[in-house]
């Protein structure tokens, strides 16, 4: 598991190893002692039967020494869950939307300050789209973005956030339910329609991060990548500004869409069956 | 022997029927519809199996060769319903089928009519399941756990829910059988704390069986009116919360995969002594550790929904409840390897599987209460990570468990011995094969390759190439456990004796291999010492 | 047939599982196909549904006669009479838990998932960000949704038919109890008058609840489709409705029942199981009333 770029993500990254430390200890000693049961205690080796059949010492030692175990665990998770859930003073919003198969991001406002018309679709690149395309002929290795290979890990527009701010995600689904992850950030959050989650990162390291949905949302679920850019916070602004100006000049950026819209056209051919949205709710026949 | 005598003069009347319609499409004996479950849970393996191959073929590489993204889904979805309804859980009615009357001393199962129904109304069930893979609007591809919005998406949503209803009502009958039968049936001296551990262990299933399969029901009921009706359980434009569906499921969920585990529990503590000629260690704790189990199992579904965005409050009690499992699995662990210590062991294919069953389960165990705590959870959660995790439990643990309790059996059902040779090679394929196929996966999730997804980034190329050959190779090793059991059934030419183990204890060794079609017409006398828990003070 | 005296009745080969097997497979793959069906196409479903729903008829008829007749050739002992007692406590309890996965949902939506659209506690951002001018509220004005969905509607008013149909079910209970205590006395007369009573209060129970369905579509405009409320609503009542109907079809039966002689005062499984069944009908309208209706 990497341990992440962010103020929180060490948190899974140590709990990841400490539980796993323990896990493996307690495994060795138990199959240890059952090796050890299998090699000494063999019929073959002459290994006659006993008879008894409890320890009342034993057994109450198995069961209190997990439970203390149990306990520095769930301490150790509890505080990184509580610093997660801890999404007030951030300085910076952004909104995500997960559709069939993109997502939606739209800045909400940055150093207290409500962002207007910043927004956009981001969805996986062309060259992966090609690629992953049944029978296509090409070669995933060649899909690259310089040395690093970015094979369905790739979008056209990528979500550009600063590092060093506390920036909270206020994240939610225009039809089915998504996931909105990213490895080095550390966590992932559902993004459900018609609900609103929230969560939080605080980056430290200025670089280009990759993820992926990670909720079953249809057929091209597998192809709705995520990457986040962190820049510092100068390029930030001036990123933003340049985005602000931007949207003032074309009709605007599609407005933010209320909860269940329908699903907007989908990136392939779709079966016909993949198609029918929330919103298509209306009661079906009845007889 | 009390069999003996009941059964003389009466195997004219009451052998089996010679007509093969009526006998096994009109059966009212435990036995014939436990091998009915059988061998429709073997089918269940195959089919499903043979959808994990697809699955496993197209992750072979990355870029996508064989199947279209919507059918690798339909593929995941069916592969999950299929084990698990299909080749799990019948698995286990068969063998509790057969086993359970003949473990205390009953003349049949309480409800024997009733019982042929509950396996009847499977392969129907199934054909409509599996129907839809044919049907215009395609099978669900939402997954096992059929998520709305997405679920509903399909357009057979409502072969497939009537295909779970229907399931549910065999599942119950099947419980309601069971506890009929265990409460009602035995033998006179046949105490509660003196039943075998399986039958326990199948009592308290049955109890969760039949909370649980009734909230399954109801959860996919919502989901058709959902689809058809226009209510609005899960739209939150409605008032409702596509949230409020997953609590509904894996309350049923939860429970569900210890109803899968359970029995096997139950099987490897029938194995472990046997083998290890010494009595059970801590039977009262084993007994007491399953209940808790099973209690606990219906306080920890939301360890599910950790990345829902629950309240913090319900993050840490589903938390901390899910660890506590660790205690009484613990405690059965512990006791399987103190049985072993100080026995006197021998290590035929059944005890093969079940120290297969204690290490490997152990290892799906561990993953489990990692993903328990939430925090690392965020990381791992719908990862193959999780994938690793399940079908070590549900592999290495309930299909391991039925194979041991299969070839331990086995010769008491045919009155031959299977051919212990292949049958060990079916166990050292299987054991290592299953390792390459699901080890790798816990690297695959740690390095971030989400579950349910057709193709992937080259980063994950080797390990996946590692497991889909494992995957292969197991899948192929399973033509041996075919192989064996043919050959047992039909071919074999080594009689059984009735107690066919030297440590077997307990009332079905006493009865003749194979085991007449009528057992226990009249209740047996009971020894203690034929027992395998006749004394316990503890 | 049968078994040697003193053993467990064990019954031979029966074709009634697979048949009941087979009709229940057509009657919910006519469902299905019908409900699958693309609108304005006909379909064969609804002719498969009612093929399959005779045969369940047919197969009840032919499962219960046999049952009937191996009851009155004093088949059964007292063991087999308490695996039958399990077999419907058990089943009882499975329906419980039915119920309750419908009161799961309507405790949830009432006590989370409304109050958190409405922005209540853990509600904040969704409230602030999808439906900020949503005002939570259960019942009129807010049952449905943030979307409104269904339009205005009004909910039952619990004083009126409802209560009239708990006192119904209440006093139904009673006479089924009277109508068992005679049995046990062996007074027949008594026993079909109080059954019979039971009978006519449950078919009244089910013309109320059928009035007030009508009046609900009609005047309230509360619908199935009134959003979660109504969803909830109509899927509680419905269901218990059904159970109703059931119920008073089985309590019909025991009727005739007791007409033709069938039950004693020692052996009357039939008389009590459909008892129980009724006992648990009532106890949960009294969760509808007070949950559904009442708060
Ligand atoms: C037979 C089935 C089975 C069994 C027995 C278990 C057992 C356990 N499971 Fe697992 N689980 C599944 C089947 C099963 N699971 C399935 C199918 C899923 C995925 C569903 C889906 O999404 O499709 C799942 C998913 C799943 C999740 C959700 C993951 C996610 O989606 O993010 C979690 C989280 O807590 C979890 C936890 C556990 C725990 C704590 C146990 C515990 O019971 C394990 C206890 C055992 C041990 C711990 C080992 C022995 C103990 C000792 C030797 C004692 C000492 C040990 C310590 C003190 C550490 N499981
Ligand atoms: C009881 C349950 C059970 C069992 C036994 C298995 C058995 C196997 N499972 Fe599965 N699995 C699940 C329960 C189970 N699984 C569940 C619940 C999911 C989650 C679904 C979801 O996400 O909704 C899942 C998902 C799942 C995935 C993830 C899919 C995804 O996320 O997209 C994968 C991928 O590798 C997989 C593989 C396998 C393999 C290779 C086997 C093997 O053990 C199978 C071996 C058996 C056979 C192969 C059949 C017998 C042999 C033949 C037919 C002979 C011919 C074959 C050859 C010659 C090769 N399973
Ligand atoms: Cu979006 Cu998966
Ligand atoms: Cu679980």
């Amino acid at each position: 598991m990497t341990r992440g770029v962010t103020e929180w993500s060490p948190e899974p990254y140590f709990l990841n190893n400490v539980a796993l430390g323990v896990c493996t200890a307690i495994g060795l000693l138990v199959f240890g002692a059952m090796f050890i049961a299998m090699f000494r205690f063999r019929k073959s080796r002459g290994a006659v039967a006993e008879k008894w059949s409890h320890n009342t010492m034993l057994e109450v030692v198995w069961t209190t020494v997990p439970v203390l175990i149990l306990i520095v665990l769930a301490w150790m998770s509890t505080g990184g869950l509580t610093s997660f859930a801890n999404t007030t003073d951030s300085q910076m919003t952004v909104k995500v939307t997960g559709y069939q198969w993109k997502w939606r991001y739209d800045y909400v406002d940055y150093q207290g300050k409500a962002i207007d018309g910043v927004g956009f679709m981001s969805k996986l690149d062309e060259q992966s789209n090609d690629t992953r395309q049944l029978r296509s002929g090409l070669d995933p290795n060649a899909v690259k973005v310089g040395d690093e290979n970015t094979y369905l890990l790739n979008v056209d527009k990528p979500l550009v956030v600063p590092v060093d701010t506390k920036i909270r995600f206020v994240i939610t689904a225009g039809d089915v339910i998504h996931s909105w992850w990213v490895p080095a950030l550390g966590w992932k959050m559902d993004a459900i329609p018609g609900i609103v989650n929230a969560a939080w990162t605080n980056i430290k390291v200025p670089g280009t991060y990759r993820g992926q949905c990670a909720e079953l949302c249809g057929q091209d679920h597998g192809f709705m990548p995520i990457v986040v850019k962190a820049v510092s916070k100068a390029e930030f602004a001036q990123w933003l500004a340049q985005q602000q100006a931007a949207s003032k000049a074309p009709p605007a950026t599609p407005a933010t869409p209320a909860s269940p819209t329908p699903a907007p056209a989908s990136t392939t051919a779709a079966p016909a069956t993949a198609q029918v949205a929330t919103a298509a709710k209306a009661p079906g026949k009845q007889g | 022997m009390a069999h003996a005598a009941t059964h003389d003069h009466h195997d004219e009347h009451h052998g089996a029927p010679s007509n093969f319609f009526t006998r096994w499409f009109m059966s009212t004996n435990h036995k014939d519809i436990g091998t009915l479950y059988l061998i429709f849970s073997l089918l269940m393996f195959f089919i499903g199996g043979s959808f994990a191959m697809v699955i496993r073929a197209e992750l072979f590489k990355p870029g996508m060769q064989l199947v279209q993204p919507y059918f690798f889904n339909e593929m995941t979805t069916m592969h999950a319903l299929v084990m698990i309804f299909g080749a799990i859980m019948p698995a286990f009615v068969g063998l509790g089928n057969w086993m359970i009357p003949l473990m205390i001393g009953a003349p049949d199962m309480a409800l024997p009519r009733m019982n042929n129904l509950s396996f009847w109304i499977l392969p129907f069930a199934f054909a409509l399941l599996l129907s839809t893979l044919f049907l215009p609007g395609g099978g669900p591809a939402g997954g096992w756990t059929m998520y709305p919005p997405l679920s509903l998406q399909s357009n057979t949503v409502a072969y497939v829910v009537f295909a779970i209803h229907l399931m549910g009502i065999s599942s119950i009958m099947g419980a309601i059988n069971i506890i009929a039968t265990i409460l009602n049936m035995r033998a006179p001296g046949m105490d509660l704390l003196k039943m075998p551990v399986f039958v326990w262990s199948w009592l308290i299933t049955a109890f969760l069986l039949i909370a649980v399969m009734p909230v399954l029901a109801g959860a996919v009921t919502m989901l058709l009116t959902d689809k058809y009706f226009g209510t609005s359980f899960f739209n939150a434009a409605g008032g409702g919360d596509p949230v409020l569906y997953q609590h509904v499921f894996w309350f049923f969920g939860h429970p569900e995969v210890y109803i899968m585990i359970l029995p096997a529990f139950g099987i490897i503590s029938e194995v472990i002594p046997t083998f290890s000629r010494k009595p059970i260690f801590g039977y009262k704790a084993m007994v007491f550790a399953i209940a808790s189990i099973a209690f606990l199992s219906f306080i920890v579904w939301a360890h599910h929904m950790f990345a829902v965005g629950l309240p913090l409050g319900a993050e840490i009690f589903f938390m901390y409840a899910t660890m506590l499992i660790a205690v009484p699995t613990g405690v059965k662990v512990f006791n399987w390897v103190s049985t072993m210590w100080g026995g006197s062991m021998t290590f035929e294919t059944p005890m093969l599987f079940a120290i297969g069953f204690v290490i490997l389960f152990t290892i799906g165990g561990f993953s489990g209460l990692m993903l328990a705590l939430v925090p690392a959870d965020f990381q791992y959660h719908d990862t193959y990570f999780v994938v690793a995790h399940f079908h070590y439990v549900l592999v290495t643990g309930a299909a391991f468990s039925i194979m041991a309790a299969t070839y331990y059996w086995l010769p008491k059902w045919t009155g031959r011995m299977y051919s212990e040779f292949w049958g060990k090679m079916h166990f050292w394929n299987s054991v290592v094969w299953v390792n390459v196929l699901f080890f790798p996966q816990h690297f695959l999730g740690l390095a971030g390759m989400p579950r349910r997804i057709p193709d992937y980034n080259v980063a994950f190329a080797n390990f996946n190439m590692i497991s889909s050959i494992g995957g292969f190779l197991f899948g192929a090793s399973q033509l041996i456990f075919l192989g064996v059991i043919i050959h047992c059934v039909f071919f074999s030419k080594k009689k059984a004796t009735d107690r066919v183990w030297e440590g077997a204890k307990g009332l079905e060794w006493t009865v003749p291999s194979p085991a007449p079609h009528h057992t226990f017409a009249l209740p047996p006398v009971i020894h203690d010492d034929e027992l395998a828990h006749g004394h316990v003070e503890d | 047939m049968g078994q040697q005296q003193g053993a467990y009745f064990v019954p031979a080969k029966s074709q009634w599982p697979i048949v009941a097997a087979v009709v229940m497979f057509v009657t919910v793959f006519g469902a299905a196909h019908w409900l699958n069906a693309a609108p304005g196409e006909a379909g064969f479903g609804k002719t498969v549904i009612s093929i399959g729903f005779l045969g369940v008829l047919a197969m009840f008829f032919g499962w219960f006669r046999s049952v009937i007749r191996e009851s009155l050739a004093g088949k059964y002992d007292a063991q087999v009479d308490r695996s039958f007692r399990m077999g419907m406590m058990w089943f009882i309890f499975s329906e419980v838990m039915f119920f309750g996965a419908f009161f799961g949902a309507l405790f949830y939506a009432r006590l989370f998932a409304v109050p958190w659209l409405g922005g209540e506690g853990h509600g904040v951002l969704t409230h602030q960000f999808l439906w900020s001018d949503y005002a939570a509220a259960w019942g009129a004005g807010g049952g449905n949704g943030p979307a409104h969905i269904g339009g205005d509607f009004e909910t039952v008013a619990p004083w009126g038919l409802p209560l009239l149909n708990t006192l119904i079910l209440l006093t139904s209970s009673v006479t089924v109890t009277i109508a068992h205590h005679a049995l046990k006395a062996g007074h027949r007369g008594k026993v079909l008058l109080f059954l019979g009573l039971t009978v006519l209060l449950g078919a009244t129970f089910v013309f109320a609840q059928a009035h007030e369905y009508i009046e609900a579509y009609r005047e309230l405009n509360l619908t199935l489709q009134t959003g979660v409320y109504g969803s909830t609503f109509f899927m509680l009542t419905g269901f218990h409705g059904m159970h109703v109907t059931l119920g008073t079809i089985m309590l019909a039966i025991i009727w005739l029942r007791v007409l033709k002689g069938h039950f004693n005062a020692e052996h009357h499984f039939g008389f009590e199981a459909v008892a129980w069944y009724w006992h648990f009908v009532d106890v949960v309208w009294l969760g509808l009333f007070m949950f559904v209706y009442i708060l």
